[in-house]
């Protein structure tokens, strides 16, 4: 009882400061955030005291989670909000895709490009990814360590802790709340709120790991650690930076002029890595074998994939500051590093795709595994494709343009999401306990539009960027530059609206993702026929009688 | 090895003796899966994922 009274006096005092903060706010976005937060706290109030078990509190019942089950709740909710997150984060895409083709869709101020953009990155990144990421790290934690999930009470903190950031975030961009630095916008309190978070899941995936009961930490687990610290790392340095006022959202960058610049890269490449990248592999790394029933094709491999990732990845940041104020030998280096990148990142797909050596005809017959293949195929194409935009004469040609959108799509569309939704299809039927998805037929479905949309998008992008990337720098014979920008502009109206098309290719595939795990959830099965059957026939399936001849 | 400033004497540390030495941790990392007697050890670990064909419950 005393416990339960501590906490909600916490929520209490939460709540009046968050209001307090509110009144005293110096400017209205602070204002609006402080009162999300009470309004956040408010609920968690109420939750703690309309929830609390009276009858057992008053019979002095400690009730103690069951050590023989895994904590499968904040991966329950993980899942829900991955989905959730989702498709809010392609609907924000689909809509600024349709904002460049048709500019009067830009809806001042609140809904114009600028503020949507972070909106639309961070929802898909941080949202979806990081939701994905948060609860299948506690899902292959538990099972590869064979050991229930460590502080039950931190890993909830973690979960509702990251969706307030979330929505703080999201608000703030809709606010024009931003500090401007590329997938790193929400300002100082928002990223201090994320530390907190960040270091109370660090705290619950080693716990789990210290008290694991197999020898051996599963591949997948050092994946996923070298995810959870890296970004540790690179979110403080990245986001050092000092507030005008503790009232106020306002803060200055700790760093200027080039330095900050390759700070922001250092960061924003290594998100890339060790968020999209590294985070990821960790679910292929079990989930691929998982589905396709058989061991990673070589675990060696995927240790030298582990450690060439870890010692490359962290210094190709520069290569997104070339030809500019950063000294000629660092853009060079970063230029060295992405290249040698190549290497590992080809190690890891061959690695995920031979997995299936032996079991190729799963990729006809299980929707599921043509889904990781497919999104292994990717990894593979936009890791090809990353080293080669990173040597500076190829560069020159694709920086600024279009061809980074694309190249950064075909990761996101095809190796993240593709990879994503294969595994939460993995993940509901366990997790709710059903005895199969609703439909398989509809994740074929899914599979066909996601694989058209990024092919339209991919494509579109490619020609807009090396128009693009030629109209620039095309000189007339008296030494002027040709083009001015809106004659690319007008050039590309084509290619956006391809490109806006297979957004919604996308967006229509992960809408049957939503109906699929909803009625899954219910227990529903659809009728259907199955994706493979022997063929049969019954006319010939008879004793050979010779036919007397006429 | 110059002293004269903390930039000039960081940047040949670490073009020199630092760069040698995370190569050889790299390349120690790399090695270790393949020391003798590894090969039952790495087995082991790949099947590990299938000991708990229902998923614990």
């Amino acid at each position: 009882m005393e416990q339960l009274v501590s906490r909600a006096g916490l929520w209490f005092v939460i709540v009046i400061v968050a209001v307090m903060a509110a009144a005293m706010a110096h400017d209205g976005g602070f204002a609006v955030h402080m009162m999300i937060v009470a309004l956040a706290a408010l609920i968690g109030l109420w939750v703690s005291v309309s929830g609390a078990d009276y009858a057992a509190i008053a019979k002095g019942i400690l009730r103690t989670p069951d050590e023989g089950k895994y904590d499968d709740d904040p991966i329950r909710w993980g899942v829900l909000a991955t989905v959730f997150w989702g498709i809010a984060g392609f609907l924000a895409g689909v809509f600024i895709a349709l904002q460049l083709a048709f500019p009067l869709l830009n809806l001042e101020p609140y809904l114009n490009f600028g503020r949507l953009r972070p909106l639309h990155t961070s929802a898909v990144i941080f949202a979806f990814g990081g939701n994905a990421l948060i609860a299948t790290s506690f899902y292959v934690v538990q099972r590869t360590c064979r050991a229930r999930l460590a502080f039950p009470g931190l890993a909830r903190f973690v979960f509702w802790g990251y969706q307030l950031f979330i929505v703080l975030a999201a608000t703030g961009y809709l606010l024009g709340i931003t500090q401007s630095r590329e997938y790193a916008e929400p300002e100082w309190y928002v990223d201090l709120w994320l530390t907190i978070v960040w270091l109370a899941y660090l705290a619950v995936f080693v716990g789990t790991i210290v008290k694991r009961k197999e020898p051996h930490i599963y591949v997948a687990n050092w994946f996923y650690l070298s995810f959870i610290l890296t970004i540790a790392m690179l979110h403080v340095v990245n986001n050092l930076a000092l507030p005008v006022s503790l009232l106020g959202s306002k803060s200055y960058s700790a760093f200027a002029g080039v330095q900050d610049a390759l700070t922001q890269w250092w960061y924003g490449h290594n998100a890339v890595g060790f968020f999209l990248t590294a985070g990821f592999l960790a679910m292929m790394y079990y989930f691929v074998p998982k589905q396709a029933e058989r061991p990673i094709y070589s675990y060696r491999l995927s240790i030298i994939h582990f450690w060439s990732l870890i010692f490359l990845y962290i210094w190709a940041g520069p290569h997104h500051l070339h030809y500019t104020a950063l000294p000629d030998w660092a853009q060079t280096l970063g230029m060295v590093f992405s290249v040698m990148l190549w290497m590992p990142s080809w190690g890891g797909m061959i690695n995920g795709l031979m997995t299936l050596n032996g079991a190729w005809d799963k990729v006809r017959t299980d929707p599921i595994i043509r889904m990781f293949v497919l999104s292994l195929a990717f990894y593979g194409m936009s890791t090809f494709e990353g080293p080669l935009m990173s040597i500076k004469s190829v560069n020159s040609l694709s920086h600024y343009t279009d061809w980074t959108i694309g190249h950064v799509h075909s990761g996101a569309l095809g190796w993240n999401g593709m990879i994503t939704f294969a595994s939460i299809y993995f993940l509901v039927p366990r997790l709710w306990k059903r005895e199969r998805l609703y439909s398989l037929r509809m994740v074929n479905w899914h599979f066909w539009l996601a694989t058209l949309g990024i092919v339209f998008y991919a494509a579109s992008m490619w020609v807009a960027g090396i128009t693009q990337g030629l109209m620039w720098r095309e000189y007339g014979a008296d030494g002027y530059l040709v083009n001015s920008f809106a004659d690319t502009v007008a050039a590309l109206h084509p290619m956006l609206l391809l490109r806006a098309f297979g957004g919604i290719l996308y967006l229509l595939g992960a809408v049957l993702l939503v109906i699929n795990v909803w009625r899954t959830i219910l227990g529903h099965q659809r009728e259907e026929a199955p994706m493979t059957t022997a063929s049969y026939d019954e006319e010939a399936d008879r004793p050979a009688v010779a036919v007397p001849a006429e | 090895m110059s002293m004269h400033s903390t930039y000039d004497f960081l940047r040949h540390l670490a073009d020199s003796w630092g760069l040698l030495l995370m190569l050889a941790i790299f390349i120690g990392l790399c090695a270790w899966p393949f020391r003798p007697g590894s090969k039952e050890r790495n087995r082991q670990a790949a099947e590990a994922i299938f000991k708990d064909e229902n998923d614990g419950e």
